[in-house]
């Protein structure tokens, strides 16, 4: 009960007139600097940290402010996943794969409810788990060592062949392209440059929010260039929402396991959100197994990655309070702003300064409350935003990218490097290759270097050291199968692995007679006959789904027309 | 300037300052993002430095971050040698990283060092179970099987938290630095974790990161390696008490521009000098868990010359560098 006094004190700090007032000022920005592409959580409350000075906020009213935005941005990323295909934030990422082709389906609606809905559940439940588990929960950090963080990375590594839409040599090939990205900078265990160029601005490496705004809105704004914005991603039209009471009812289950698995990634410090969704997704793809229609706007894939990002969100604030461990970029941003305000957050934060802890947490309560109001009913308030035309749109896509990667890090080499990264995605694109394992190459690449070679130093080179505790040798088991599985299931199952169509949108699915296996291995190595016969190297080499369905006859590459069959049902034919 | 002028603009708050102010008002650049060590020196320095009159227009604070201070430094000698209304704040990070030649091959001399006002103690701190109990302990166990103990600490590998073990064990007369063993990350708080969940057996660090952990009992501290005991933490022996020649303090102070004048130089120092005696600066001391550390002007400069040749030797023992 003395929980509930606690968390009394706290809404008796937090709720005030003015307070509330600051708590829907902070969603309504945060949902709008969430779904703008560029603009995410860690710039978002870096932006208005000198405007709460600025203001002359007192520490609870800067903190409520703040977590609004925080939420706020959380739940806003996932708006322009859904509607442009660009995340509108990193964690928001996941969200693409299926929001977009929900859209596509005309069910932008849907996939915006639901996922409203999902991110509530997910941020709602994980502010639960702050006030009742919290203090506990954070001893989880005292349990992981070198060793299980490796494998931990090492488990959402094993995961993300998965993600790849359709060609998983062309995943495994974007991974290592975002591993070798990982690469440059400083190394942690030596204090050596590596791969640096002895330019200055790499020695910190690249930034993997310079690398997601490059990869996906920055090369999105080449497309439109290239397509003279015609046929461009933002047709998608929004018609009245209404609530999809059985899609929510049938996702039930869903947003609990994300809201689960992102909470405890969010609680273990360095996860964080991005891992959070990835992970929520990736599990909830093989929980639901071939009976899913992930990659193709499956409302689980929506709802997955929702409640895994925010409750990731909220379970990131645990290590941030009582270890003072930022549990992801954008706590970083306020842990410093708590030091700022002569706060210190750590073991005895709870103990010295409960009415702003109690205030915090009061307050991110508020702020989800107010954030369901606005992103479910009113979310077409913000849709609106997105729904400009596309030649406003585009200009102001790459205005805020640009903005907003240089509010937060302040060096014009950046926005060159970003540039670079947008055509670097372009190209992938062309060629088919899925951005997405690039940035978790490079967001999971460096932990699992350094905790590697931690484990190493700690235990003089000793390998077997990776597997000597019970929790390492749990991630073990559990990563072994992601590995193996997929190469086993795929001559097993008639759908391959994570339901990833072997057929064009709209075409009826066919039995694969046993000739067309060993096509299917070949396919999976990366080779596609008839792409190899044409002789014609860039060209994309698959079926036009998930998220590359609209480039699809529209970005060709070679002689080919608009009009040439996509090569993948003309190959189902032929075998 | 347009691009600092820009950044603010983005910052939202100082869009005032930046616009009316530029010609005259001094500007501290702080190597780092909001909210570290370097930023913490540029706020409350520049902030007392208007408060007691010293300046004449609020100080306007630049965040520069990149390479661990490299950028701002670069910036400095190449861009603003001549500017006498900039500061630049600096700390061991600073000095350790020029001594390491990780500033693109920028030396220490390219810039003059006004003077440290204060400095975070150093720190070696173990587990509430461990078997050590005072340094002497730790020192020994190392002694005899160096591969017994993994320091853990917030800094790279050869950065500042890496290099304060090894200075103790140097005072011990154990020289074999190679051996020693360390991991670097993210900032002291996730070293304490690791140090506290068992998986490294000391770590080493700031006192600023680690009192709180030190008075919630989850760690214990073996020494602070200050000359003398730190205050509110009196019951925490000294290095040198207990046998061991060493001083080990993450100074807060400023560097400018090599090339303003001597006069320049020498106003920068009295400014400072100032801003170290005012009673606001000991609160804010207090405040922040920093110890008593003065060395203002020319004096600064030569000891932050032996601080960089020592420096040099330790990284090459430790083969940082060669």
């Amino acid at each position: 009960m003395e929980i509930l006094s606690n968390l009394a004190m706290g809404f008796g700090v937090a709720l005030t007139p003015f307070t509330l007032f600051l708590a829907v000022v902070g969603c309504f920005l945060g949902t709008i600097i969430g779904a703008l592409p560029g603009l995410g959580p860690s710039n978002g409350v870096a932006i208005l940290i000198p405007l709460a000075f600025s203001l002359g906020l007192d520490a609870t009213q800067a903190l409520v402010l703040l977590t609004s935005v925080y939420y706020g941005t959380m739940y806003g990323g996932r708006i322009s996943s859904i509607l442009l295909n660009i995340p509108g934030d990193e964690p928001a990422m996941m969200t693409t794969l299926d929001g977009y082709p929900m859209a596509k389906q005309g069910r932008a609606g849907d996939a915006l409810v639901i996922s409203g809905v999902a991110s509530f559940v997910g941020a709602f439940i994980a502010t639960i788990g702050l006030v009742i588990i919290g203090p506990l929960l954070a001893r989880i950090a005292y349990k992981f060592g070198p060793a299980e963080y490796f494998a931990l990375y090492l488990l959402a590594f094993m995961t993300l062949g998965g993600v790849a839409s359709k060609n998983q040599a062309k995943a495994a090939f974007a991974a290592c392209l975002g591993l070798g990205i990982a690469m440059i900078g400083m190394d942690n265990s030596t204090g050596m440059p590596r791969f640096t160029g002895g330019n200055l601005h790499l020695m910190d490496g690249v930034d993997f929010l310079v690398a997601i705004v490059g990869l996906f809105a920055i090369a999105e704004v080449f497309f439109f260039i290239e397509s003279h914005g015609k046929n461009s991603a933002i047709g998608v039209k929004l018609g009245k929402v209404t609530i999809p009471w059985a899609d929510l009812k049938a996702t039930t289950g869903t947003m609990l396991r994300g809201t689960g698995i992102g909470f405890v990634a969010g609680v273990l410090p360095g996860a964080g959100a991005s891992l959070g969704s990835f992970m929520a997704y990736m599990a909830e793809k093989s929980f639901i197994g071939s009976k899913g229609n992930f990659g193709k706007g499956d409302p689980r894939g929506v709802a997955a990655p929702e409640a895994g990002n925010n409750a990731a969100a909220g379970g990131a604030m645990i290590p941030m309070l009582t270890l003072g461990v930022p549990g992801s970029g954008t706590t970083a941003v306020m842990l410093a702003l708590l030091m700022t305000l002569n706060i210190t957050p750590g073991p005895l934060l709870f103990a010295e300064q409960p009415e702003i802890v109690w205030g915090l947490i009061a307050s991110l309560f508020i702020a989800n409350i107010v954030l369901l109001v606005m992103n479910v009913p009113l979310v077409k308030l913000f849709v609106k935003v997105l729904m400009v035309p596309p030649w406003v749109l585009m200009p102001l896509v790459t205005m805020v990218s640009f903005v907003g990667i240089y509010s937060l890090t302040g060096s014009y080499f950046d926005l060159l490097l970003m540039v670079g990264f947008g055509v670097l995605g372009y190209f992938l694109r062309k060629l088919d290759v899925p951005t997405v394992p690039v940035i978790l190459g490079i967001l999971l690449g460096i932990q699992m270097e350094d905790n590697l070679r931690r484990a190493m130093v700690i235990s003089d080179g000793d390998w077997p050291f990776l597997f000597s505790s019970p929790i390492s040798i749990g991630l073990w088991i559990a990563a072994i199968p992601g590995f193996v599985a997929p190469i086993f299931l795929r001559s097993v199952l008639k759908t391959p692995v994570g339901g990833r169509p072997v057929h064009g949108p709209g075409e009826e699915r066919r039995q694969c007679r046993p000739a067309c296996w060993c096509h299917r291995a070949f396919w999976a190595l990366g080779f596609d006959r008839n792409a190899l016969a044409r002789g014609v190297a860039l060209r994309p080499t698959s079926s036009p789904s998930t998220a590359d369905r609209r480039t699809a006859g529209r970005f060709r590459w070679g002689r080919g027309s608009r009009n040439i069959p996509a090569p993948r049902p003309a190959r189902n034919g032929a075998t | 300037m347009t691009k600092l002028s820009f950044r603010a603009l983005m910052g939202g708050a100082a869009l005032a300052v930046t616009l009316g102010g530029n010609a005259f008002a001094t500007e501290c650049i702080a190597p780092a993002d909001a909210g570290g060590g370097w930023d913490f020196t540029c706020r409350q320095i520049g902030k007392l430095l208007y408060d007691l009159k010293l300046v004449d227009q609020p100080v306007q604070v630049t965040n520069m971050a990149g390479a661990g201070g490299g950028v701002a430094y670069t910036h400095v000698v190449t861009d603003r040698n001549e500017d006498a209304d900039l500061i630049v704040a600096a700390s061991s990070a600073t000095t350790t990283r020029l001594a390491q030649n990780a500033y693109a091959g920028m030396t220490a001399d390219q810039v003059r060092f006004v003077g440290a006002i204060g400095g975070d103690p150093g720190v070696i701190v173990v587990a509430k179970d461990s078997p050590f109990q005072t340094l002497g302990d730790l020192v020994e166990a190392i002694k005899a099987d160096p591969t017994s103990v993994t320091f853990a600490g917030g800094s790279a590998a050869g950065g500042f938290d890496h290099l304060k073990p090894l200075m103790v064990l140097k005072s011990a007369g154990f020289t074999d630095f190679a051996k020693v063993k360390y991991i670097g990350l993210d900032g002291g708080a996730e070293a304490i974790t690791q140090t506290i969940g068992g998986f490294t057996q000391a770590m080493t660090g700031d006192m600023s990161e680690i009192a709180g952990f030190i008075k919630s009992g989850d760690v214990r501290a073996l020494a602070v390696l200050t000359a003398d005991p730190v205050p509110g933490f009196e019951d925490i022996p000294t290095a040198k008490s207990q046998g061991f020649d060493v001083e080990v303090v993450n100074w807060r102070g400023l560097y400018v521009p090599r090339g303003i004048s001597d006069d320049e130089f020498n106003a920068w120092a009295e400014k400072l000098q100032a801003v170290a005696d005012s009673a606001e600066w000991k609160q804010i001391m207090a405040d922040n868990g920093l110890a008593p550390f003065t060395k203002v002007g020319a004096d600064f400069q030569g000891w932050i010359d032996g601080v960089v040749i020592d420096t040099t030797q330790l990284s090459k023992d430790i083969g940082v560098i060669q």
